[in-house]
C-alpha cells in the first residue's frame, strides 16, 4: 500500500477521467493517470513506466527504474502482495 | 557480508560499506550509546530487514525504525469505529487488505468478516467506488488510511465521486501526515536520534522542503531515499558524510523518482480535499497535534463519520503491550514482553507485529536472535 509499483501505461482509455491501461507484470488494470499528465498531453504516456499507488500512477519513471524496482518489491514480496490485492479488486 | 552477493550490484554494495567504514572514524560519536540512524518509512525497515543491512554496517551504527508505517499506528478504538460502520444494515465496509488485520477492541474487520459484515479488501479506493456504483441500494464505505502516499488516491476518488453525485458511497478519514509526526518524535526528550533515512515514496508526494526544520532546528542530517539496498547503503554513507564535515542539511538521494517540490497535482487534490485535525491518535505514541487530515465540510456528504454520526471510540492499547516503546526507538521489538509470545504475526496484539512493515513482524519473520542488537540502555 505504501510502496509504489512500476507499470507501463499501454492506452488512453478516458482522457475525460485520466483512465489507461497499465501492465504490471503480465496483469491489466484501469489505471487514474490525473497526476502525471496534462490533459491535452494524455497521449504522450503511452509507452511511459510509471509509479503506481493503489490504482493512481504518481511519478514517471525510466525503464531501468522500474526494473530495479521490480526487482526489489519481488525480492521482498511485496510485489506479489499488490498483485494479489489488484486481481482481487479486478474482480470486487 | 552474507546477504551481499543478493543485491544487484555486490560489488557496489561493497564499496559503499568501505566508504561507510572509512568516514564513521570522522563522525564524533554519542556517549555510551551506538549512532542511531532513524529509518522513517516502513518500506525502509522492510528493506533493512529483507537484506540484513543492520549486519552489513559497523555495530557502531544502529537503525531506529521509525513510525512510518501507517497500520501499525492505526489505533484500537480506530478499528472498532470502523467494525461499528461495517456492522450497520446494508454497509459494504472497503479497505486495503493490511488495515483488514489490524485488532481493535472486538477483533479486527477479518473477525468482523467472520460475525457477517459484508467486509471486502480492494486495491484501490476507486474499486470501492466502482463497488458503489454497482450496487446503489447499499451504503459503501471506505476506509482510507495512510501517509502522503495515499492520500491523492482517496481524494481523488472522493472528487470523482463527488463528480458523479454518487450518493452511497463515503469514506472514513484516517490519513497522518508526515512533518508533524517528526516534529513530535524530535520534540521528544527521550528520542535519541542523531541522523534521518526519509521516505522516498512520501517525498514524492509532497517534495523536499518540509524537512528543512529538522537540520535548522535540531541540527539533524535528513537524507531522502529509495528503497533498494543500494539507495539506503548510499543514503547512509550521505548521513555520516554531513556529521564527518560538521554539517546537517536536507539532501535527496532519491532524485530520480523525487522532485525537490513533490507531485503539485497530487498535493492539490490533497489541500482541496483534507484539512487539519487538531490532534489525532497514534498507536502507542498517544496524541499528536496537527498529525491528521480530516475531510472538509464541503464534501461532509461522502464522510462517513458524520453520515453515520459516528461517536469515535476510545481504547487504550493492551497493558502488556510495549509498542510505544518501540516506535520512539527505546526498545527493540523482541525486548517487548509480549513478543514472540501472546503477540505474533499470527496473532498480532500491537499493530507492529501486523504489517509486513511493521518492526516486530520484521524481527519475527527474519528471526529475532540473528537480528538482536545487544540492548544499550
Amino acid at each position: 500500500m505504501c510502496l509504489g509499483i512500476p507499470g507501463l501505461v499501454t492506452e488512453i482509455l478516458d482522457a475525460d477521467k485520466f483512465v489507461a491501461n497499465v501492465e504490471v507484470s503480465g496483469v491489466t488494470r484501469k489505471i487514474n493517470v490525473a497526476c502525471v499528465a496534462e490533459a491535452d498531453k494524455l497521449d504522450d504516456l503511452v509507452g511511459k513506466w510509471v509509479l503506481l499507488h493503489v490504482g493512481f500512477a504518481m511519478s514517471i519513471i525510466d525503464e531501468e527504474e522500474a526494473a530495479r524496482t521490480l526487482e526489489v518489491l519481488t525480492q521482498m514480496g511485496e510485489l506479489q502482495e499488490e498483485m494479489a490485492a489488484m486481481r482481487n479488486g479486478a474482480v470486487a | 557480508m552474507k546477504y551481499a552477493d543478493e543485491f544487484r550490484d555486490p560489488a557496489k554494495a561493497r564499496s559503499l560499506i568501505r566508504e561507510i567504514e572509512a568516514t564513521l572514524p570522522r563522525v564524533t560519536m554519542p556517549d555510551n550509546r551506538p549512532l542511531h540512524i532513524m529509518e522513517v518509512c516502513g518500506g525502509h525497515t522492510h528493506s533493512i530487514f529483507r537484506y540484513g543491512l543492520q549486519k552489513l554496517v559497523p555495530d557502531s551504527i544502529e537503525f531506529v525504525h521509525g513510525p512510518g508505517c501507517p497500520v501499525c499506528v492505526l489505533p484500537m478504538g480506530r478499528v472498532d469505529d470502523c467494525i461499528t460502520i461495517a456492522e450497520q444494515p446494508g454497509v459494504i465496509f472497503t479497505t486495503f487488505g493490511d488495515a483488514m488485520r489490524v485488532p481493535g477492541s472486538r477483533g479486527s474487520l477479518i473477525d468482523a468478516k467472520a460475525r457477517g459484515a459484508d467486509v471486502r479488501m480492494v486495491y484501490s479506493p476507486l474499486d470501492a467506488l466502482s463497488i458503489a456504483r454497482k450496487n446503489p441500494d447499499r451504503e459503501v464505505v471506505f476506509f482510507a488510511l495512510g501517509f502522503e502516499t495515499t492520500m491523492p488516491s482517496t481524494a481523488l476518488t472522493l472528487l470523482q465521486a463527488a463528480d458523479e453525485s454518487v450518493g452511497n458511497f463515503s469514506m472514513i478519514c484516517q490519513h497522518i501526515t508526515i512533518i508533524p509526526t517528526l516534529k513530535a518524535l524530535l520534540a521528544d526528550p527521550f528520542t535519541m536520534i542523531d541522523g534521518f533515512i526519509g521516505p522516498g515514496h512520501v517525498s514524492m508526494i509532497i517534495g523536499n522542503k518540509g524537512y528543512e526544520f529538522i537540520p535548522a532546528d535540531y541540527g539533524k542530517p535528513f537524507v531522502v531515499s529509495g528503497f533498494e539496498p543500494l539507495d539506503m547503503l548510499q543514503a547512509l554513507l550521505m548521513v555520516l558524510q554531513q556529521m564527518a564535515e560538521g554539517r546537517a542539511a536536507v539532501e535527496n538521494q532519491y532524485a530520480r523518482v523525487v522532485p525537490e517540490d513533490g507531485n503539485p497535482a497530487a498535493m492539490k487534490a490533497i489541500n482541496e480535499v483534507y484539512e487539519e485535525r487538531e490532534s489525532s491518535e497514534w498507536r502507542g505514541l498517544g496524541t499528536i497535534d496537527h498529525s491528521g487530515v480530516r475531510i472538509r465540510a464541503a464534501y461532509a456528504d461522502l464522510d462517513a463519520e458524520r453520515k453515520f454520526g459516528l461517536v469515535p471510540a476510545v481504547v487504550a492499547d493492551p497493558e502488556i503491550c510495549q509498542c510505544g516503546e518501540v516506535v520512539r526507538g527505546q526498545l527493540k521489538p523482541m525486548q517487548c514482553r509480549a513478543f514472540g509470545r501472546e503477540c505474533t504475526p499470527a496473532t498480532p496484539l500491537g499493530a507492529l507485529m501486523v504489517s509486513s512493515e511493521g518492526a516486530c513482524a520484521a524481527y519475527y519473520q527474519y528471526g529475532a536472535t540473528e537480528l538482536a542488537a545487544p540492548n544499550h540502555d
